[in-house]
């Protein structure tokens, strides 16, 4: 429920999201290495992404067919003939002093232009329409000694980074709240896992700005977002803050702000566009898409999102946000079919994954690739919770072991080091039992499946820890006498 | 720019500030001057009828040259830096921004 105040501030909530074309093996102007991460400093680098004078970029012909995938699966329509731009500034960060990018006007045109993404929420679907997205080059990374952006003393520059092939991706702005801005990128984030074009597994793959206004007035753009976990937040508390400053009387400004994970503070006023003086760069040649190269991707489309979530349903009887949740990540959806395959208890699988193991791989963040945990041994955990071999409570004991590559059987074998199998403590602890539960004795005469409920009482006392044969083979003899 | 206006001071400034140039007030005075002569010279082509002409944005008709994404050796870290004005471990230094 809105209250009256805040709903004459409407917020309108456009996202810029630059992805990075990470499956690629060069960078997007010249053959330099694009696996960069984990290297040393300035290690992957040649005179074009140095910006050596002298030095000419050429197109890496790949990154035009990720383009072209990711057209395909938003619906934009691609333009046929295009070229680039500079876009001029002064930046450590970039050894050009320009970005080569994509311009939608002067004469030039994104490299797709519309498109949509549908989100669900609260019972409804909203298409969240694309305005453009294009290509154009990372910059190199900055490191700020001795603090943050805002006090360190001196910059050191990695240009490893620099000239990696980015996508970025603008959409309109018609995101109304800063929980829809966390729908509409998890929704994205599965498409673009979908295509195979961005190992999201890898830390800055994605990347959010977000240009935020109060309908009617100025908007502020927030840089540096670097999780997406905090967009919420770092929307949340710019929105605050424009509100707060036009209840009392004054204007909102247009400018550059960062967030710096608690709040938002200002970096820059706004340049304007003029500043950036674009203008067609001259050392690349235009490119021209025909429909057949855009047929030739359409066929080789792998499922998107959207089709994956009611297959889901349909295959393995999943609820709708089950399956939605499932397929935010191509890689757990993936691994759950994998799974599905081996052991027919889909509903038990998607419990222990999603519940728990996700759960445990979000908190180390963690990727399913990147741990031991393989389907195998999620079968052969959920056969033994089937069969009656593992109790929930030892299985919850046991399940952050499962991403270390230990199976189910290894484990209880190496547990067992400690199993009880001292007969006179066990002994001593069956007649316990047995003496405080007359009813259930009288029970066990006309029903001897009442049998199971000494033997749990057993394994509840001594946490699980009784050894189970010697725990049957007790009660049995102490209970015989009543059973038929 | 119309064809009529003038560079002012305050443009040449402002190309400067863009171009983190320092200029003094003569500098500042010469230049405006020495533009506004380029910016009069290419004012000849207005002159020509391009009523028909297709703007261009390259010299020539080739599109389309791609590279294959294939993995070339880059330069060692040495080479990178060597021209460098500063630099600290392996990275290249810059001054303090923001
Ligand atoms: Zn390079």
């Amino acid at each position: 429920m809105k209250s009256k105040v805040d709903s004459k501030f409407t917020p309108m909530i456009g996202l810029e999201i630059h992805c990075q074309l990470n499956t690629l093996k060069t960078k997007l102007f010249c053959s330099c290495n694009a696996q960069f991460r984990g290297e040393e400093p300035n290690t992957y680098t040649c005179p074009v992404c140095l910006g050596l004078p002298g030095s000419l970029p050429t197109v890496n012909e790949n990154a035009i067919d990720c383009a072209i995938k990711l057209a395909h699966a938003f619906d934009s329509k691609i333009n046929k003939r295009m070229y680039f731009f500079r876009k001029n500034y002064f930046y450590p960060d970039l050894p050009q002093n320009f970005q080569i990018t994509q311009y939608n006007k002067a004469g030039g045109v994104a490299f797709a232009d519309g498109g949509t993404i549908s989100i669900k929420f609260d019972n409804k679907i909203k298409n969240i329409e694309l305005d453009r997205f294009h290509l154009e080059n990372d910059p190199g990374k900055l490191v700020h000694e001795g603090g943050d952006i805002e006090s360190s003393n001196e910059t050191l520059v990695d240009y490893n980074r620099s000239g990696i092939a980015l996508i970025e991706i603008v959409t309109k702005p018609v995101i109304e709240s800063p929980r829809e801005a966390r729908i509409f990128l998890k929704k994205l984030r599965s498409i673009i896992s979908h295509c195979e074009i961005v190992d999201l597994t890898k830390d800055g793959a994605m990347r959010v700005d977000a240009n935020i206004s109060i309908k009617g007035h100025a908007r502020a753009e927030v840089k540096n977002i670097n999780s997406f976990k905090e967009v919420e937040r770092a929307l949340k508390w710019e929105i605050k803050r424009q509100i707060n400053k036009l209840k009392k009387g004054q204007e909102t400004e247009q400018e550059t702000r960062n967030w710096n994970g608690k709040i938002t503070t200002l970096l820059r006023s706004k340049e304007s566009e003029n500043e950036y003086r674009y203008f067609p760069e001259a050392d690349l040649v235009p490119i021209e898409i025909k429909q057949d190269w855009i047929d030739d991707i359409k066929e080789k489309m792998p499922e998107l999102p959207d089709e994956r979530i009611a297959r889901l349903q349909e295959e393995y009887g999943l609820k709708e946000y089950d399956a939605t949740v499932i397929t935010e990540d191509k890689e757990v959806a993936d691994f759950y079919e994998e799974c599905c395959k081996l052991n027919e208890n889909y509903e038990a699988i998607k419990n222990w994954l999603m519940n728990d193991i996700m759960g445990i791989l979000n908190e180390e963040n963690l990727s399913i690739s990147s741990t031991e945990l393989k389907p195998k041994l999620v079968d052969e955990f959920i056969s033994a919770i089937d069969s009656g071999k593992v109790t929930t409570k030892i299985a919850k004991k046991y399940i952050s072991k499962i991403i270390k590559g230990i199976g189910i059987k290894k484990w209880m074998k190496k547990q067992g080091v400690k199993k009880i199998t001292d007969k006179e403590k066990l002994n001593e602890l069956a007649d316990k039992i047995i003496s405080d539960n007359p009813d259930v004795v009288e029970d066990l005469k006309k029903k001897p499946k009442t049998f199971q409920y000494f033997v749990g009482q057993m394994m509840k006392a001594t946490r699980g820890q009784a050894d189970i044969q010697l725990t049957r083979k007790i009660l049995k003899e102490k209970l015989k006498k009543y059973m038929k | 720019m119309t064809k009529d206006s003038k560079l002012t001071i305050e443009d040449t400034q402002e190309i400067a500030k863009l171009a983190r140039l320092q200029l003094s007030k003569e500098e500042e005075e010469k230049f405006t001057t020495q533009l506004n002569n380029i910016l009069q010279y290419f004012e000849k082509l207005s002159e020509l009828d391009t009523k028909n002409v297709e703007p261009r944005t390259h010299p020539n008709d080739i599109v389309n040259s791609f590279r294959e994404d294939v993995v070339e050796e880059s330069l060692d870290k040495e080479e990178a830096l060597k021209n460098a004005p500063e630099k600290k471990d392996s990275y290249f230094k810059a001054p303090k921004i923001v």
